[in-house]
């Protein structure tokens, strides 16, 4: 038994095959009048077509009901923006911080400051042993005269440094050791290269890059816990805007559900709301980042110059700013979507 | 198509809406379901399209036994009955078109087949040239009209009616039960619910009368007959 005006009458139009099979399929599958490879491609291809166009319909029809309320859909935007501008101005910092520090990035050195007057055959001599020791990946050779004009571009004391009338700079081989090697064998070997002749001085720039590190470590940490505070704000945030627009379409609700509406299609309209309420969120945020920036990149600049350096401030480059715009979007996706769990249930026709 | 077996619905307030009923109605039949208010008619409704699982016996729909479904497979059930309420349940956020186009909009169509079959939906029940109107603006006989056609659009088997000229006047209830009557030429099976006896007994067709939730009469009411 099944329904049975359906199976006996024929049907001039594809999409309603389509359709009918759809709806009916889970009940009756040797019902269906037609049948044939063709037929069938057709159907699976117009359901696909029907369900992306509705995907569609209903993303662009979000995004019209939120510019519908500007204010209000503003006001959410700017409260995703803000939330998340925070830990990314913060990552920001760190990364330019990175970047300032990048000449004692890295694996700790070994500076070797060599006598005034030490031959270059000498200096060569220890550069070759150092390099036949299976501790030591790279050993550059900075001379004096380098020396100075490097401490003259970085130091802020160029102008000072050219009153001298000599250089007062040594040569310097900087040691790189390889990346497993411990502390006490670079410990070691710095003590084996006190004993050379041509050493002057020897430092093991380990404790303070360390340090760095460490701090640079804390920082990221930081910016980590930040950051998944601030988005769980924007996810209850657009939760509960959500839980409201959930509230306003009740009898909307109900009404789908009668006439066949699947959960999957009511959730829909408010899964696509959270994803604008992100991405709306996520570009202000872009823009208020950007705006800060280029507010703070003279100053920067002119404070960089004062120290003779050319260092400029780095923006989040494309990349991070897709994540951070992407990252919004799905933030507000979760965020709906946990709204959507928590009230769709409750509503029901009575 | 419809078939109670001895269904029976308690509430969890303890207030029993039907015991034990039995009926059938077979494809393309079309009846009355009276009786007073709080007699059992909208529960009887509801267990039909699934808004309420009964408490006792099975309720079978074009043979499926409604016990039987999942919570999953509700909404698929649903698109095979067309319901039209009371108070119609229109949305007065947009047009009369895409109120009509609603369910069409669930199953899946795409959008010229659509607005083919809602212009057809709305010139059966006479308002092709109100369909861009909001439904708040129609009469209240033009409002359950709109309803109708949303109920008819997906070409359901089985149409269910709660009360359809409940707000209106005798000449608009007429013209609804006509156009209702026309469905069910067509072979749909229609359902009404109704406490306009008067009218029920005019048209001269089967009616079921529940009193406090039992049936107490089924056969068609003559003018002189047993008044429920």
């Amino acid at each position: 038994m099944s329904w049975p005006r359906r199976q006996s009458k024929p049907r001039p139009s594809k999409a309603k095959g389509a359709t009918r099979q759809q709806s009916t399929s889970s009940r009756k599958p040797a019902s269906a009048p037609r049948s044939g490879a063709s037929q069938s491609k057709t159907r699976i291809a117009d359901r696909f077509g029907a369900y992306f166009s509705h995907h569609r319909t209903t993303a662009i029809e979000s995004l019209v009901r939120l510019l519908a309320t500007p204010v209000q859909s503003l006001l959410t935007w700017l409260v995703v923006a803000i939330a998340l501008a925070l830990p990314t101005v913060l990552y920001l910092g760190l990364v330019n911080i990175e970047r300032l520090g990048d000449g004692w990035q890295g694996s700790p050195k070994l500076s070797v400051f060599l006598h005034q007057r030490a031959s270059d055959e000498a200096i060569q001599k220890v550069s070759d042993y150092l390099l036949t020791k299976p501790e030591v990946a790279v050993v550059d050779y900075i001379s004096a005269t380098q020396a100075l004009d490097e401490f003259q571009a970085y130091s802020g004391f160029g102008e000072v440094l050219e009153t001298l009338d000599s250089n007062p700079l040594p040569g310097v081989l900087v040691v790189q050791p390889e990346a497993a090697v411990t502390a006490a064998q670079l410990q070691a070997l710095s003590e084996e290269l006190r004993a050379h002749a041509v050493v002057d001085d020897l430092r093991l720039d380990l404790d303070w890059v360390r340090r760095l590190q460490q701090i640079m470590a804390l920082g990221q940490r930081l910016v980590l816990a930040l950051g998944g505070l601030l988005a769980l704000g924007v996810l209850l945030a657009i939760g509960n805007t959500i839980r409201l627009a959930i509230e306003n379409r009740r009898d909307e609700i109900v009404v789908v559900k009668l006439v066949g509406g699947t959960n999957a299609f009511v959730r829909r309209p408010f899964l696509y709301t959270g994803w604008w309420y992100g991405v709306g969120g996520g570009l202000l945020a872009w823009v208020v980042l950007g705006l800060g920036l280029w507010g703070l990149s003279g100053p920067v600049a002119q404070l960089a110059e004062l120290y003779q350096s050319d260092f400029r401030l780095q923006g989040l480059g494309w990349p991070a700013s897709v994540y951070l715009v992407a990252g919004s979007g799905l933030l507000g996706w979760c965020g709906a979507w946990v709204a959507v769990g928590r009230h769709l249930g409750a509503i029901e026709p009575t | 198509m419809i078939k109670f077996d001895s269904v029976s619905k308690r509430y969890s307030s303890g207030h029993e809406a039907l015991s034990r009923v039995t009926f059938e109605l077979r494809t393309g039949e079309f009846a009355f379901l009276t009786g007073h208010s709080g007699a059992g008619k909208s529960t009887l409704l509801k267990l039909v399209m699934l808004m309420e699982r009964p408490s006792q016996g099975q309720v079978f729909i074009a043979g499926q036994n409604l016990n039987r479904l999942r919570a999953g497979q509700i909404p698929y059930f649903r698109r095979q009955v067309g319901v039209v309420f009371q108070n119609h349940r229109l949305l007065f956020d947009r047009s009369v078109f895409d109120n009509v186009a609603l369910p069409l909009l669930i199953a899946g169509y795409q959008s010229r087949e659509l607005a083919r079959r809602v212009r057809a939906a709305l010139d059966k029940v006479g308002l092709l040239d109100k369909e861009k109107q909001n439904p708040i603006v129609l009469s209240g006989g033009e409002q359950q009209r709109v309803g109708i056609a949303r109920a008819v659009v997906n070409k359901p088997p089985l149409l269910l009616a709660d009360e359809p000229t409940g707000n209106l006047d005798p000449g608009l209830s007429a013209d609804i039960m006509t156009l209702l009557q026309q469905f069910n030429e067509v072979g749909v099976t229609v359902l009404i619910a109704s406490h306009d006896i008067a009218l029920v007994r005019q048209l001269g067709q089967r009616v079921l009368t529940l009193g406090e939730g039992r049936l107490t009469h089924d056969g068609v009411l003559r003018s002189e007959g047993v008044t429920p």
